[in-house]
């Protein structure tokens, strides 16, 4: 078995800057990149006959409204081959969250990029058909955002003594 | 903001030939499950179709970064509800593995224990529907039998049978009564009787196997791209099972075959998925057998619920318990991924804690969500009855559908 971080080190060494930053204190290797840079550091981490992490796990957003770059995409790819696990995250500002898509390279992206643009309006530039999923359709808000609460505490038609508060 | 009409959605390129469209769903006895499926059919030919879902979809995600962690957990039972336990038990062990607790094998071996069983629930299930949707119903009358009797150890364990919420985070809230392992040591006596049988009415049954060999069948690469796990991926002959390749809850104490097939076709599916019911049989009897001495639960105080009596006797289990109802014990911050080899695929969870009481974020991967996209893909060109054949092959529970 390889050095964890040996990953990490081919991807600094192959995208330089564009590699934010890497982590490998968690579970499994992560990087941070930059969002410009996300669909090739992926492309080469699927087809690069060095890394082979040709099963993409998951895919999900994440929102830190607090930080810079609010909107976060996440990645987890899979070495079938070997058993090793990377995860990598891209960030994008609330202006203009736009990514590229992965769909080319994965046809499991497809729903999971819808699910993330549904709940958090990231919008994956190229995907070919990017409209809700779970979500109705005229929903004109992204329910997983931060600032949305799981239900408007100043509500009155509930009467409380039905639900025991 | 205006609603599009979402039927029509496929315009053919050939003008002189009419396509009828049909919605197949989304309450339709043959779905076993609430979503749509909107086919363009020549004929009786399917030319494309497009899935719809979301009906039920309820949130989870959302209302898991509002709960203290122990109230996740039934919000787990409620996506793949023909396997909950095995839900329940990726959740303990998401949050084990995001705290540093390590189990003892005692809990490790009753995991597998529940796990397997709920293994077989899932697939008697998903095999007797192939029958039922091919005609024969015989089969699913005979083995929903067996369902029962193991949600009657479900309930000797838990007090639950379908959304069970079984254990704890660290372990479980009290062992295994005797009368479920009196209960579990019957099951395994009759079940292999059941299987036979059950194999007997479909296995080699010519009107079967004419019905299911080479329908909607996905080669290993195409399956891979499409992030198929479980049964679904293995009978397309990749032999990967998260059971093996990251061992979770002692399972490398255990030797077990992983079944592949070689088509990827609705009769391979169901075949993998008979002989994990034979392999999850041996690996209960083996746990049972080998069960070692040890307490049902780690020593956790603020994490696992104090005993009862102690709760009313003593000082520090009466503040550990009033702090852990209340949800004010918080979790290192720091990320974790983790999968469970789920009744039809790898069921992953990925939580984010930022040190507070309840997840920052957390995602579930569910396996059918991912798998269900190459639907179409599968059924282009074949026959209505096919494909609803195809759709109840693939296992798709739509309540880990839509979340």
């Amino acid at each position: 078995m390889d050095n964890r971080s040996d990953i990490l080190v081919t991807l600094k060494e192959r995208f330089g800057p564009d590699i934010i930053s890497t982590d490998i204190s968690g579970d499994m290797p992560s990087a941070i990149v930059s969002s410009k840079s996300l669909y090739d550091v992926i492309k080469f981490l699927k087809d690069a006959p060095e890394t082979g992490y040709q099963f993409l796990t998951d895919l999900c957003g994440i929102h830190y409204p607090e930080s810079e770059l609010p909107l976060g995409i996440i990645y987890h790819l899979h070495n079938l081959r070997e058993n090793r696990q990377i995860r990598i995250k891209a960030f994008v500002p609330l202006s203009k969250p736009e990514i590229e898509t992965v769909t080319p390279l994965f046809n499991a992206a497809n729903w999971m990029e819808r699910e993330t643009y549904d709940f958090y309006g990231i919008i994956f530039t190229g995907h070919p058909n990017l409209k809700r999923i779970l979500n109705v359709e005229y929903l004109d808000f992204f329910p997983m955002r931060k600032e949305y609460p799981l239900e408007d505490p100043t509500r009155e038609d509930k009467d409380n003594r039905f639900f025991g508060r | 903001m205006p609603v599009k009409d979402p039927h029509i959605i496929i315009q053919p390129e050939d003008t002189d030939k009419v396509y009828t469209t049909l919605n197949l769903g989304p309450t339709h006895p043959a779905t076993h499950g609430i979503f749509q499926n909107i086919l363009t059919m020549d004929g009786e030919i399917i030319i494309d179709a497009e899935q719809t879902v979301g009906y039920i979809h309820r949130a989870f995600e959302k209302i898991a970064e509002h709960r203290p962690y122990y109230q996740i957990k039934p919000l787990t039972d409620r996506m793949n509800y023909c396997s909950s336990p095995i839900n329940n038990m990726g959740w303990d062990m998401t949050v084990e593995k995001l705290l540093g607790i390590k189990t003892n094998k005692k809990i490790d071996y009753m995991r597998i224990i529940i796990m397997e069983l709920a293994r077989i629930t899932d697939h008697l299930i998903c095999n007797s529907v192939i029958g039922v949707d091919s005609g024969a119903l015989t089969g699913f009358t005979y083995v929903f039998q067996e369902r029962e009797a193991i949600y009657e150890i479900y309930e000797e364990m838990c007090g639950a049978r379908l959304t069970t919420n079984m254990g704890r985070i660290g372990g479980f809230e009290r062992d295994f009564s005797a009368i479920a392992i009196k209960k579990l040591r019957e099951l395994l006596k009759r079940l292999p009787d059941v299987l036979r049988e059950f194999e007997k009415l479909l296995m080699r049954n010519r009107i079967f196997m004419d019905r299911t060999i080479n329908v909607g069948g996905i080669s290993a690469e195409r399956a891979l791209n499409y992030g198929f796990t479980g049964p679904n991926l293995r009978a397309a002959g990749v032999d990967y099972d998260v059971r093996v390749m990251n061992p979770y809850s002692s399972y490398n104490d255990f030797d077990f075959v992983i079944p592949v097939g070689t088509n990827g076709d609705t009769y391979d599916r169901f075949c993998v998925r008979e002989e994990e019911m034979w392999q999850s049989i041996r690996l209960i009897e083996n746990a049972l057998e080998n069960m070692p001495e040890g307490n049902y639960h780690v020593d956790v105080p603020g994490i696992f619920l104090p005993p009862k009596e102690d709760v009313y006797s003593k000082m520090e289990a009466l503040i550990y318990h009033f702090k852990i109802v209340m949800g004010e014990i918080g979790v290192p911050p720091g990320e974790v991924y983790h999968a469970v080899e789920g009744g039809n695929g790898e069921l992953g969870f990925y939580l984010v804690s930022d040190g507070g009481r309840k997840p920052y974020r957390l995602h579930f991967r569910r396996p059918c969500f991912i798998y269900y996209q190459a639907f179409p893909e599968m059924i282009r060109g074949s026959v209505l009855s096919d494909a609803i054949l195809t759709m109840s092959s693939m296992n798709v529970i739509a309540g880990e559908l839509d979340a």
